[in-house]
């Protein structure tokens, strides 16, 4: 009997046959920073339909918003930073083709995550308070403190609920095929926070290495500290290997943001229904592979 | 004005410095350029004890100039910007598309929110750092269609607001400065309502009255905003921004001159 854990090894074909419609799917990274685009843009060209995305939303938003995929939206902001205004997003909303939308704030997004992760209901939050991101959203309750502060009053505040997933995505620099994954840029993002708070979590990654080989030194790169070990196997349900998987957002130091793509993909989701259709068939129409080849041909 | 040694860019610089002068030993998180000049311009001269960041995940030991990085004293990536908002201890300067009287900021949406004229940004961090620690605005282009009797969207919580929803929203909302390209700006008007504190040499009064959309509160007599000091400008033309990339976001009235032709 082998004393290694299980092989989550799979496919991105394998994964989208796994959801059903109507699912919640939750999508790491943040705005156009380390998004697991191979999956995005596999359920983009999916037949799956009536999905929730809980997202600090870019062009992940933007895509399957375009594709008519999402009915309600969970997101505290959608943006890709050098293009501040997602044009497919905007053009979803300018429309209300997204039939159900919660606007909260990023940190109150970040409160449900970790209630959902933490398996509570709620947790309190004063973001929110007097704004209306509780106008928009009646349903945001808000929660008397037990316990009286200094001047005797219980203050009021927000009952942040669980954002409980169905399905997390997330990207990362380096895995092995039992889950275990490093991120190599600058900023974890909450890819943890969203694997904890989801029922199923499946991850693709630039690189399966083994199982040393997360920490380890290379010829080429040094030993990598252990505190970038952010995503633990128990929290993965399959692993794929897409080399750049997310592409056009950042995955430093794999590769930066591609600004020529990105700034091509704004100009079709803000132009004619015919400029989308062009992008759609060269870019999108195809698998994973055929965008890649796409890509490498676009930046010749 | 044409014989200032000054830049327009360089004085709403100074303007944004000020407001983080007294802030002392505290995490400044300017969005946009014209607030990060501002805030080094604070921490080469007022307040050296600030806490800044190179905009993405790192604390910086030094001042280096925009987009630069240089002694890293700390690191700060999203899930401790929310740390820090939670504990206090930061200032933000936020843009906005739309300010209202009472101080309210808008960065979500124009219009209705169920279908709006024009999408924005979202929320973002807008509701829980007015909630929870110091905030103020800057307004590149001040014009009325900025500066509103009611903002569309309430994304950033202004005082009066945060006192109606109760001390879990107001015990720590402080709206702390509004620095526009045409005058500085608080909220110590009658009712917590916006106040005109100084007006830039090259504006007036009156065009800020017809460039708001509602009535400010006005002193009988309103200071002009301080010129920038020979060594801020020196700082700002060769630490801060060499490349001039201020003067994108508030050109010199001959290169606006120079821009319509």
């Amino acid at each position: 009997m082998s004393a290694r854990p299980r092989d989550k090894s799979t496919s991105i074909e394998a994964i989208i046959d796994s959801l059903s419609d109507g699912m919640t799917i939750g999508i790491g990274g943040w705005g156009p920073r380390r998004k697991p685009m191979a999956l995005v843009r596999a359920l983009y060209r999916s037949d799956l339909k009536d999905l929730t995305i809980v997202s600090w939303g870019g062009a992940d938003v933007g895509l399957l918003a375009r594709a008519g995929k999402i009915r309600k939206l969970v997101y505290a902001f959608v943006s890709l930073d050098s293009v501040p205004l997602e044009p497919n997003f905007q053009r979803a909303r300018q429309t209300k083709s997204i039939p159900e939308v919660v606007e909260l704030d990023e940190g109150m997004f970040q409160t449900g995550l970790r209630a959902a992760a933490e398996r509570v209901p709620f947790l309190p939050t004063r973001a929110g308070l007097g704004s209306d991101v509780l106008v928009n959203n009646p349903w945001l309750a808000t929660v008397t403190s037990p316990y009286a502060d200094a001047n005797g009053h219980h203050e009021d505040l927000v009952a942040m609920p669980a954002l409980k997933l169905d399905v997390a995505f997330i990207h990362m620099n380096r895995a092995d095929v039992h889950g275990n994954a490093t991120y190599l840029g600058p900023d974890p993002y909450f890819d943890d926070l969203f694997a904890m708070a989801a029922d199923r979590t499946y991850l693709t990654t630039e690189q399966i290495v083994d199982t040393a080989g997360l920490t380890a030194a290379t010829a080429d790169s040094p030993a990598v500290p252990v505190q970038r070990l952010l995503i633990s196997r128990m929290m993965v349900d399959g692993v794929v290997e897409t080399p750049g998987g997310a592409h056009f957002t950042t995955c430093t130091p794999d590769y930066e943001r591609d600004e020529k793509f990105q700034k091509a993909y704004a100009a079709a989701a803000s132009g004619t229904d015919e400029e989308w259709a062009a992008f759609h068939d060269r870019f999108l129409a195809g698998d994973e592979a055929a965008y890649q080849a796409a890509v490498k041909e676009f930046s010749l | 004005m044409s014989t200032a040694s000054y830049k327009r860019a360089d004085l709403c610089a100074a303007a944004i410095a000020d407001a983080f002068a007294a802030d002392g030993e505290i995490f400044a998180s300017p969005m946009g350029l014209l607030p990060t000049v501002g805030v080094r311009l604070a921490k080469l001269t007022s307040n050296p004890d600030l806490v800044i960041s190179d905009g993405e995940s790192l604390w910086l030991g030094g001042t280096p100039p925009i987009g630069r990085t240089d002694v890293v004293e700390g690191w700060i990536p999203f899930r401790k910007v929310f740390e820090i908002v939670n504990y206090g201890k930061r200032h933000v300067m936020m843009g906005a598309t739309q300010v209202d009287r009472e101080g309210n900021q808008n960065i979500s949406a124009i219009g209705d929110f169920a279908q709006p004229k024009r999408q924005l940004l979202g929320s973002r961090g807008a509701p829980g750092n007015t909630v929870n620690n110091r905030t103020s605005y800057w307004v590149p282009k001040h014009s009325s269609r900025v500066f509103v009797e009611a903002v569309d969207i309430v994304s950033g919580v202004g005082p009066r607001r945060a006192k109606k929803a109760g001390p879990g929203a107001s015990t720590y909302n402080d709206i702390h400065r509004i620095v526009s390209n045409l005058g500085v700006f608080d909220l110590g008007g009658p009712g917590d309502t916006m106040r005109l504190v100084s007006v830039h040499p090259w504006s007036s009064v009156d065009e800020i009255v017809a460039a708001t959309g509602f009535d400010l509160a006005i002193d009988s007599s309103v200071p002009t905003t301080r010129e920038p000091s020979m060594e801020e400008t020196t700082l700002i033309d060769n630490v801060i921004d060499p490349k001039g990339l201020r003067l994108r976001e508030v050109p010199e009235p001959a290169d606006v001159a120079e821009a319509a032709r």
